[in-house]
């Protein structure tokens, strides 16, 4: 259904330990689209998407199954940089968790990891970044503050920043905006209709509304299966599956 | 959540009772339309033309209910559709009055002068518009796009209907060129039943997409264009 994916997972399973959280998920998320996965919690849609980074190798007991292509190629070689594929597929949390540093040395952070100091090179990554953040305006004048003065819609776009400064590919939010304002969260999701052009976007979201809005395509799970997944506004307003129909129209979850 | 759910379940049964009513109104003012004009009784044909008032009056009720509950609870999936659908064949209802009042007009004309002929295919031109919008209605509640699809069918008898009654009318002008102006105001109320049918229908269309959400008017376009909501 989807041409040339950029991500392609083909039959994901997960497990917690002893716990299954993930039963043989199989879809490919477009390339410069904004793709959402919505379900009720506990579903497995964060789970799901830390796996496109391999986020869950940082949580002890976890054994995965299945193949997940980047560009055609696993993510799950051996002697794959997970600290590169991280930098192509960055990723954004629900709390935005800048660093207790200045703005700049926030947005600059994994360019210097990259071994970028100079002022000279930096200096227009981090405006480009907090341009494209759409956060510029407001913190050109206190770059070199500290970025928990900052308010949280701030703070979250400062973190999108710091994700676009490295040039990812791919940009992985996990309930961005659930932690936000509707105001916050309208510059946030204006941000991502801005920055689909250039990126990928994936975004698990318990805002349906939020789904409906931005995205382009959604996923739909359910107890660790992937129920039905397709163009955002058929699923909404025509789904195929009567889970589906039942869990968006809040019939269920 | 469930208090919340019973809440907007409460609103969408509102809707389709409204609906329903209006369509009841609807369907008793063909009936009346039928019999003024049949009748030759004036009177019950200016009462058409009076309660054609109540129907608008539903008709901006529903729109109002219908605004209320896109706005405040943005439904989605087949409740979107169901309300999308309540406020699109109100229009079509509103038009089907509105057609019964145009009958009236005539009707009261006719009556004026003396009848031309014995009522025959007029009546059951009238009787089938009827039948349909019973039938929508009775679909939209049942959610029956079998039903909806049975009711556009209908539409084909009233079309040829129409084409009796203009060939019969034909031959009376042009026999005695004095019947025209009485002929060519029967040939307006053949015509209205038979725009009846094409609202009925597109009544029909409309639940079969809520119903499916598959869009199944203009085919010409929506199969080329894949807007017929299948993809």
């Amino acid at each position: 259904m989807i041409e040339n994916p950029i991500l392609t997972v083909d039959n994901l399973s997960l497990w917690y330990g002893k716990s299954r959280a993930l039963h043989g998920i199989t879809l490919g998320i477009p390339e410069k689209k904004i793709t959402a996965f919505i379900g009720p919690s506990g579903c497995g849609k964060s789970t799901l998407l830390r796996c496109f980074n391999r986020m869950n190798d940082l949580v002890d007991d976890v054994r995965t199954e299945g193949t997940i292509l980047f560009e055609g190629a696993s993510i799950h070689v051996p002697k794959l940089d997970v600290n590169a594929l991280r930098s192509r597929i960055g990723m954004v949390f629900q709390k935005s968790n800048p660093f207790p540093k200045s703005i700049y040395e926030n947005v600059a952070f994994g360019c210097r990891i990259q071994g970028i100091n100079r002022r000279h090179d930096l200096d227009p990554i981090v405006e480009r970044s907090l341009r494209s953040a759409a956060l510029w305006d407001e913190a050109k004048d206190r770059l070199h503050e500290s970025a928990l003065g900052l308010y949280g819609g701030q703070q979250q776009r400062l973190c999108i920043a710091r994700a676009i400064a490295v040039e990812p590919e791919v940009i992985l939010l996990d309930e961005p905006c659930s932690a936000l304002d509707p105001i916050a969260t309208a510059k946030v999701e204006e941000l991502m209709l801005d920055l689909k052009s250039r990126y990928t976007l994936v975004i698990v979201t318990h805002n349906m509304q939020q789904a409906t809005r931005v995205s382009d395509y959604t996923a739909f799970l359910y107890l660790g299966t992937m129920v039905e997944y397709g163009e955002t506004q058929r699923l909404f307003i025509n789904p195929s599956k009567k889970q589906t129909e039942d869990y968006i129209t809040g019939r269920f979850g | 959540m469930e208090k919340l759910q019973r809440h907007f379940q409460d609103q969408l049964d509102g809707l389709s009772e409204k609906v329903l009513v209006m369509g009841g109104c609807v369907e008793e003012t063909i009936g009346n339309v039928v019999s003024a004009l049949v009748g030759r009784d004036s009177e019950l044909a200016r009462r058409v033309i009076r309660d054609d008032e109540q129907v608008d009056r539903f008709d901006l009720e529903i729109d109002q209910l219908g605004m209320e509950i896109l706005g405040l609870h943005q439904p989605v999936a087949r409740d979107l559709r169901f309300v999308i659908t309540a406020m699109k064949i109100t229009n079509d209802l509103e038009r089907i009055a509105d057609l019964c009042t145009n009958v009236a007009e005539r009707a009261i004309e006719l009556n004026a002068e003396p009848q031309l002929k014995p009522f025959i295919d007029i009546p059951l031109m009238a009787r089938r518009a009827q039948q349909m919008v019973r039938g929508a209605l009775d679909a939209f509640v049942q959610r029956d796009a079998a039903a909806a699809r049975a009711v556009i069918a209908m539409d084909d008898e009233l079309d040829e209907r129409m084409e009796q009654v203009f060939r019969e009318l034909l031959s009376f002008m042009t026999e005695d060129p004095k019947t025209t102006t009485r002929a060519l105001r029967l040939m307006f109320v053949a015509k209205y039943f038979e725009r009846m049918g094409d609202q009925a229908t597109n009544i029909g269309e409309q639940i079969v997409f809520m119903a499916e959400g598959r869009v199944i008017k203009h085919p010409a376009i929506t199969a080329d264009d894949g807007l017929s909501g299948t993809s």
